[in-house]
């Protein structure tokens, strides 16, 4: 089982190299929003660890990611001309800046974990919201890293390549340990908290290190898409960036990663697919203006899709429940 | 039934295939919706009528303008993306936006690297325009509205001054020390320096220590929904000389939270609707005819001034293509525009006289343009 999965791994890390070739050929919008869903994906599929397997509900992945994002940010600004200018040196100081925001992140996931996730539920995604808003605020008064103004200047280093691989990383990691025996204790403190603890599963380590596992992917990410847009901000790492993640993942079905793949990708591009829609000019005039308040429809179609399958768009996870308790 | 309806489909779509060659196609990103929808409305308002406006007189160079508009959000993150597809997709000549500066910075290097003009209406940000030789702004900067208000000042013949100013901003750290630089050149003395934090509710102890100063005025360069507070706290204390500030006092609820404690007091703006000039009186019925009696706000003018300046540069160019058409906005001068006369210098910002407005009867009265 778990050589199938390498054996998947590095499948797709050389579909993902083969096609970064053919990638820098697409019209830079389709690029824009590809780069988009690799990123939403890493961040769904971390938060689905949380939020999802371990049954706890974080609402701070914003704030983890902003922590990657300034943190690689910092790192290549610093370093980045002083090694070299070769493809190799450049790409080496990306990627250990990328590994460094995913450290950076780690850490404070440790950091806010280890005393907040004694705390259940709502108290748990209360706290998580409020490191989201400390991390923000912390940003937003540090001088060396733009503070209010945004820091920018980083060079254009994402491509097609890294940013897929670290999603099929994501996804390879999450889900060898949830589906490992050491990982079973994930879903036993989703399932039942009390009886996990009763079985002697140390419920506060598999929460502390979901966490800080989520954490560091969400900085990977975060370090990502500061490489991409070269210009961030602390805006764009708020409470409502948090929210989308959190929408991908329930959306996805909890606990199901093949769902929240497919919800992370159909919500990077349901946006801008109903901005392609507000410009059809052979619509009539007041379907363009329906379509022009495209959040508004964007929001009315996820509330139908969760009326109609409350479960997620592939999750069982609250089906197989009721089975059980049938 | 099917038939015809498909047939039209496309006749329609061929139709405007050829039509799209007789256009010249501008796009504009705007926060039409989100925390600064307020702002994004209004520079778009203005933006489209002068559009209509260029349109209604045969256009440019023969051709049509087609503005496109996409909706940023107010969200840090969607202006890249925008541009790109404004750029890629829709392939436009020049980029309109926006009002907010961190999503100019945002936009600003893919114009750069596209080399795709792109003029921003109103983002006072020193940094934007360093980015490159393809960004553009109609507006002043920062530090321009400083040293405006330490000229007014003295012709007031107010020469000692507090300062208080919201040390979270840049924008109000930038107006402060420009400001001071300005008065102590002109002879006046800064008597008395205080601050105080973005969304702090109470000022009474730093109204207090510059009270027993004993300043002739108060330079205040914060946003509204502080200064409206301390300008009632300030007149609860006694305090009674005027308080100055800049653009960032504009804002609905700054006298409704006031009320009539900031009569007296002058700020420095872009534009007032109440300028009797010809240009502005024109603009202003113009506005207001299509947009149910709305009076236009700075935000606006700037957006018609904007696209005023691209549509005479591509005139001048006489063409679009994207280096002629840099250096042809780079060589405006003088351009008569509603905020004033605008001449781009040459790091790419705007040289224009600002307006300076008074508070009193409940309204902004408009009380002289101060030249640069």
């Amino acid at each position: 089982m778990i050589e199938r999965s390498k054996i998947l791994l590095l499948s797709a890390l050389l579909v993902c190299a083969g096609l970064s070739h053919v990638a820098g050929g697409i019209s830079p919008y389709y690029f824009d929003i590809l780069i988009g869903i690799g990123i939403n994906i890493i961040l769904a599929v971390s938060l689905n660890l949380v939020n999802g397997y371990t049954g706890q509900f974080s609402l701070g992945h914003a704030g983890f990611m902003a922590v990657g994002a300034y943190a690689s940010s910092w790192l290549t600004l610093k370093y980045g001309s002083s090694i070299g200018s070769g493809t190799l040196s450049t790409t080496t100081v990306f990627v250990l800046a990328l590994l460094g925001g995913g450290l950076g992140a780690a850490l404070s996931g440790l950091l806010v974990g280890v005393p907040s996730l004694r705390l259940k539920g709502d108290y748990l995604a209360i706290v998580t919201l409020g490191f989201n808003e400390i991390i923000k605020g912390v940003i937003q008064n540090a001088e060396p890293l733009g503070a209010q103004r945004g820091l920018g200047g980083m060079e254009l280093h994402t491509n097609f390549f890294w940013t897929f691989a670290f999603a099929a990383i994501t996804i390879y990691v999450v889900l060898n340990l949830v589906g490992s025996t050491y990982g079973r204790g994930f879903l036993a403190v989703r399932d039942d908290e009390i009886a996990a603890e009763a079985m002697g599963i140390n419920t506060t380590k598999y929460k502390v290190l979901a966490f800080v596992l989520a954490a560091f992917f969400a900085g990977i990410a975060g370090g990502l898409y500061a490489h991409f847009k070269q210009f961030i901000h602390p805006e764009g790492f708020n409470f409502l960036r948090s929210v989308d993640i959190v929408v991908m993942v329930i959306l996805g079905g909890m606990g199901n990663t093949a769902g929240v793949v497919v919800a992370a990708t159909l919500l990077t591009i349901l946006p801008e697919l109903l901005r392609k829609v507000a410009h059809y000019e052979w619509l009539p005039d007041w379907l363009q203006q329906v379509a022009e308040n495209r959040m508004i429809l964007y929001s009315l179609l996820l509330i139908i899709l969760m009326l109609t399958r409350p479960q997620g768009l592939f999750g069982n996870f609250t089906g197989k429940r009721n089975q059980r308790l049938q | 039934m099917k038939r015809p309806l498909i047939f039209s489909l496309a006749l329609t779509l061929l139709a405007s295939a050829v039509l799209a060659q007789d256009e010249i196609k501008i796009g504009e990103f705007a926060s039409l919706t989100g925390g600064s929808a307020s702002f994004g409305q209004s520079s778009h308002k203005g933006t489209q009528l002068a559009f209509d406006e260029i349109n209604a007189a045969g256009g440019v160079l023969g051709k049509k303008l087609k503005l496109i508009t996409e909706d940023d959000q107010s969200q840090a993150g969607q202006p890249a993306t925008i541009v790109r597809k404004l750029i890629a997709q829709d392939k436009v000549v020049a980029v309109l936006g926006e009002v907010a500066s961190s999503r100019s910075l945002e936009a600003a290097p893919i114009c750069q690297q596209s080399k795709i003009p792109m003029i921003s209406p109103a983002s006072t940000n020193q940094k934007v325009t360093e980015i490159g030789d393809y960004i553009f702004r109609v507006c002043f900067i920062d530090p321009f509205q400083g040293s405006v208000m330490a000229k007014f000042a003295q012709s007031k013949g107010w020469k000692k001054v507090a300062v208080l100013t919201d040390v979270k901003s840049d924008y109000s750290i930038g107006l402060a020390q420009a400001f001071k630089e300005a008065l102590l050149k002109g002879g006046g003395t800064v008597v008395k320096e205080s601050s105080y934090s973005t969304g702090d509710k109470d000022f009474k102890a730093q109204l207090t220590s510059i009270k027993a100063a004993k300043p002739e005025a108060i330079f205040l360069p914060g946003y509204y929904g502080e200064v409206s507070l301390i300008g009632k706290q300030a007149r609860l204390l006694g305090i009674k000389v005027p308080l100055l500030g800049g653009d960032g006092w504009v804002g609905d609820s700054l006298l409704k939270v006031a009320g009539n404690s900031l009569d007296g007091s002058f700020f420095s703006c872009h534009f007032s609707a109440d300028d009797k000039s010809e240009a502005v009186q024109g603009f202003v019925k113009k506005y207001k005819a299509k947009y149910n009696n709305e009076t236009p706000d700075d935000m606006a003018a700037l957006g018609y001034d904007s696209v005023m300046i691209l549509a005479a540069a591509i005139k001048k160019a006489g063409t679009t293509e994207s280096e002629k058409l840099r250096d042809a906005i780079a060589a405006t001068k003088a351009h008569a525009g509603i905020t004033g006369s605008i001449t781009l210098d040459e790091k790419r910002n705007a040289t224009k006289p600002a307006v300076i407005l008074g508070i009193g009867g409940g309204g902004f009265q408009f009380v002289q343009t101060v030249a640069p």
